[in-house]
Formats: structure tokens, sequence, C-alpha cells
């Protein structure tokens, strides 16, 4: 059986799979995204915050993700939960950095004019400051998007969802019929689905960027 | 400060205000008071780091004093919600600070959204501003600012901070980053909104001639804002308080003098003698000359505007008065800066003509007039601080 005949005749069971990779990195990337830019918000006007929090970030993506896997299974068991986290702990550091990035990088004069003619904190902060950081907040997203398809796949190791158990059990099973296949299909529809996501992302960016500040 | 349409500018008052940073010794502005009359552009002037920029930014309380009090139309500015007082007072900056992620209409919109008008009020608002600084609505609208030139960016940073018709208008530098062209035509649309508007307006700048061009009012600021001299133009011009006050006014005190005078203001003379073409023949013309003792007339054409010098001595071979001469060169207005008058008065050697409005001869303006009023103007200024 070649590639294609294999990807054909098991294909509810890999779409169902690619569905579930999928699914798991967009909802971690959300996750991180969300506490990446409330982290952000929080240090961003102290150099100091800043430093220690991206450090704290750059930290946790140096663990190996095999190793950081294995330290969660023992509290959280097997399946989707220490998945969800680990993949939430990695996404962290590109979101956080590029949203205080961005955030410092709005020029002080036009947030001094906001102030200037009345808005409050809080609309400096939404109306001006993040739609002005958003380009640099989306672009971390997409760094940590396309680096959790990776590690989701790692992440079979815990026995989480995804195209990951393809893989492994792929190569586990090497010598034996289609396990170069399986493998394969695994691999592929990682990378498919990778691509697919960046084009998300293209338009994503086309709605909510303003065109005043698109490059 | 009420919600008022025709609202004009309301007084300013600076009492003992202080603002002291913690870690450094001398305070930033040390113990300024002023009052800024209400409806007049006041001008704070010094170097850079002497404090100007701090004081105007107490007013709106985007820097709070550390002590004293601030009054804006009787109100006291440090008693409101800052974000409120804020909505009430226009503010412009250096490079407009325009928000690059918003239109043109958008930018304008801030305020006048913030106090929470209907949408419709806001949209007739919007082209409404666009107008009075001289952007076409049909084409800029839609605009971003990264769009527009430097010149037009400044506009609607004015037209931002006008929106919600505040009666008091802050500026800091807002002419500053453009070129020196675009300048001068944003001073003379500022002067001339203020004619209609009479706004109080604080305006910081670092170059005096900007400062004399639009204010009613100068101070000059030395260190930690210390109040130097406070007056008109003219006075300051006239008669410098201190060395450094006359430092800052620079070399050309008197030539800056001339500019704020209009030809309208002086004694020019009105004892040329003049004649119309087409109702005098050369030998009239000379008789009336020899009677009047002037070697030099004027020829003027059917509606009194100035046409050519003659001599005495052409009018003997002439026909008519049609083409003898020297024609007249440049001309002043009545509307004429001093200025203009001098320069007009070196280039036609000796004395220019002034006309009136539709062009008609009044007078004649030559380089003793000019030296007279400007002596004048230092004697009343001496005499009036020596009283004082």
């Amino acid at each position: 059986m070649n590639l294609f005949a294999y990807i054909a005749d098991r294909w509810d069971r890999l779409s169902l799979q690619a569905l579930l990779h999928v699914s798991e990195v967009v909802q971690s990337t959300v996750i991180a995204a969300i506490a990446g830019v409330l982290i952000g918000v929080a240090v961003y006007r102290s150099p100091i915050g800043s430093a220690v929090a991206t450090a704290l970030a750059s930290t946790i993506l140096t663990i190996p993700s095999f190793a950081l896997l294995g330290l969660l299974i023992p509290v959280f068991g097997l399946g989707a939960t220490p998945t969800v986290i680990a993949l939430v702990l990695y996404a962290l550091l590109p979101i956080t950095r590029n949203t205080i990035v961005g955030l410092a990088g709005v020029d002080p004069a036009v947030t001094d004019a906001a102030k200037g003619i009345g808005m409050n904190r809080l609309g400096v902060l939404t109306r001006v400051e993040l739609r002005l950081a958003w380009p640099a907040i989306l672009a971390g997203m997409r760094v940590a998007t396309q680096m959790l398809m990776g590690i989701a796949v790692i992440a079979a190791y815990a026995k989480g969802p995804g195209l990951g158990g393809e893989v492994f059990s792929g190569l586990t099973r090497a010598g034996s019929a289609n396990a170069t296949n399986q493998a394969l299909a695994g691999t592929l529809g990682v990378v498919v689905l990778a691509l697919l996501l960046e084009g998300v992302y293209f338009l994503i960016a086309r709605l909510t960027v303003s065109r005043g500040i698109r490059g | 400060m009420a919600d008022n349409d025709n609202v004009s500018g309301v007084e300013i008052q600076l009492d003992h205000v202080t603002k002291r940073y913690s870690g450094s010794r001398e305070p930033a502005v040390k113990d300024v008071t002023m009052t800024i009359p209400a409806g007049k552009i006041v001008i704070l002037v010094g170097p850079s780091g002497c404090g100007k920029t701090t004081t105007m930014r107490m007013i709106n309380r985007l820097i709070e004093p550390t002590s004293g009090t601030i009054t804006i139309g009787g109100e006291d500015a440090l008693r409101l919600n800052a974000d409120e007082l804020r909505r009430k007072i226009g503010y412009a900056i250096q490079q407009a600070g325009l928000f690059p992620h918003f239109t043109v209409a958008q930018n304008i919109a801030v305020v006048p959204g913030l106090l929470g008008w209907d949408r419709k009020r806001i949209e007739q608002r919007v082209d409404e501003m666009m107008d009075l600084v001289g952007l076409d609505p049909a084409q800029f609208r839609t605009r971003y600012p990264r769009q527009l030139s430097g010149g037009q960016q400044q506009r609607v940073g004015v037209a931002r901070a006008l929106a919600a018709d505040p009666p008091v208008l802050l500026m800091d530098e807002p002419f500053g980053a453009v070129d020196p062209i675009t300048r001068g035509n944003l001073q003379d649309e500022l002067l001339r909104l203020q004619t209609d508007l009479r706004k109080t307006i604080v305006f910081v700048t670092h170059d005096f001639d900007e400062a004399v061009k639009l204010g009613d009012k100068i101070a000059v600021l030395g260190e930690a804002s210390t109040i130097m001299q406070y007056d008109t133009p003219e006075a300051i011009l006239a008669n410098p308080a201190n060395d450094t006050v006359a430092g800052f006014v620079g070399a050309g005190a008197s030539l800056k003098q001339l500019t704020l005078l209009r030809v309208r203001d002086v004694n020019y003379n009105d004892d040329a003698l003049t004649a119309v073409s087409e109702d005098t023949s050369p030998a009239q013309l000379r008789s009336r000359m020899t009677e009047a003792g002037k070697t030099y007339a004027l020829v003027l054409d059917g509606r009194r505007r100035p046409q050519r010098w003659v001599h005495v001595r052409d009018l003997s071979t002439a026909a008519s008065l049609a083409a003898v001469g020297r024609p007249v060169g440049d001309l002043v207005s009545t509307q004429s800066t001093l200025q203009d008058a001098l320069e007009a008065i070196l280039a036609e050697g000796g004395n220019a003509v002034v006309t009136g409005t539709r062009g008609e001869y009044v007078g004649t303006i030559d380089i003793r007039t000019v030296t007279d009023t400007i002596q004048q103007i230092r004697e009343e200024h001496e005499t009036g601080s020596a009283a004082s």
C-alpha cells in the first residue's frame, strides 16, 4: 500500500486526529495569548518586570519538551491536561515577549496625546496601546502556533490527542506493515496543517490590523 | 466650562505652583504665579529644560503640581477628575501625536466620542473641524495619518484639539517639526482661527520669533520656570527686563518690533505732490511743482493708483504725463507691516508709496517715519516701566 492509498484508507481516523491536533494547538495558543498579553500589560512599564517576565518565559522554553511532559504526567496524569499545560507554557515566551516589545514600541507622543485629550488609563491601553501593539502580538502568536504544531507531536508521549499518536506508533512499529506510511502520514499532516494555520494568520492580520499601521 | 458651542476662552490662574520631582534637589518649576487672560494667546518661551512644558502640562494635570493651585474659569482644576478635566482642554503637541491606526475622521472624533455625543453630531462636527483647518473632508476623512504631510498632520492635530470646542487650548511646540514655510502658514492660520474662536491659548515654544508673531502676551521663563518678564511682545522688544531676556530676544529687537507694527498705525506723510495723468498737462504740473517748491511729483492713473515718479526736469520735453519719469516699484499698503515698508523704502531709495485698500494713493513713508516710530515706542515703554 502506498502512502496515498494508506491516507485514503485511514481518512476517518487521520482527519479526526488532525482536527484534534489543530484544536489543541489553537486552544493552547489562545490561552497563552490571554495570559501572555495580561503578563505583558502588567510588566511593560517596568524595565525590571519586563526583563524578569521574558527571562522566566525563556527558561521554560529551554526545558526539553520531552522532559516537561515527563514532569507533568505524575502531577496531572495522562491525556489532554498535561499536553495543554505544556503547550501553553511553551507558547508564553513568544507571545509575552512580543507583547512587551509591542507595547514598549508605542510612540510616547501618541500615548501622551491620548492621555492629554482625556482618555482614561483603560482607554489608552485598549484603544491605543494594544491596538498599536497588535501586529507584534499577532506575530508572537503566529510563531507560538508554528512551534506548538511540532511540540504537540511529542505530546503523544503523554497520550495527548493529535497526529503525534500516528507518528509515534508508526516509529515504534518500524519494519512492520504500513509503519512508514503511518509515521509519514502523521508528519505530513502536521506540515499541511501548519501551512493552513499560517494562511489563517494572514487573513486575521488583514482583517484586524488597521490599514494605518499595516507594513 | 459649560458644554456650550459659543464659549470663548476662560481665564487660567496659576498660584504659587511648584513641581518638585522626588530625588532631585531643585524644583523643576518653582513658585510660578501668573494669570492667563481669557481669550488671549499667551506664549511660554524659554530655553530648553527651563520647565515651560512642565508648567503647561500642569494646567491639564498630565503632571500633578507638588504645591500651589490652578484655577481654570474659576474652577479649581486640581479638584476635578483629571480625565474629565482634559476633555475640556484642547491639547496639541509637536508632531501632532495622531493615532496612526485611526483615520483622520476617527482622530478628530475621539474627544466628542469620549464626551458621549451622538453619532450624527460627531460626524457633522468632524466635517466642520476639517473645513476649519482647511482640509477637504471628502478627500481626507478616510485617510490615515501616515498618508498626510507633516503640515496636514499638524492641522488634524489642531482640529482634534478643538473638536469638542474647549475654552482652553494647550499647544506644546505644535509647529516645531515642520518646515519653515509650512510653519509660517500654520501660524497665520492659527491667528485667523483665533480671531473667530477667541480661546484661551497657552503656547509653548523656544522660538522667540514665533512668540512675537503669535503672542498677545509673552512670558519669558528662566530656570525652574521663573518668570523673567511677562508682557506684550511690543513691551518686551522695546524694553527687555534684564540681560537674560535681552539675550533671549536676541539681536535685531528693533527689526522684530517692525513686524508688529502696521503702516496704518504710524504717521506716514501725505504731502507728496500728485497729478492724475489724464487731467494734467506736463506744463501745468511743472508750474504747480515750482509753486510748491518740489522737485518730484507722483503721477496717478484715473483710479488714483500710483504710476510713476517724475522729476521737474523731465517735464520740459514731455508731451504727456503718460510716459515720463520712473515707474513706481514696490508699493506698501496700509495693511503692510513696517518691516515690509522698510524693505520697500530701501528698494525704492528713500521713500515708498503707501496705498489704501483699493490700491489708491494715500501717502508716502520714509526711513524717518520708521526710526521715529521705534524711538517713540522705546520712550513709551521706558517711561511706563519707570512709573511702575
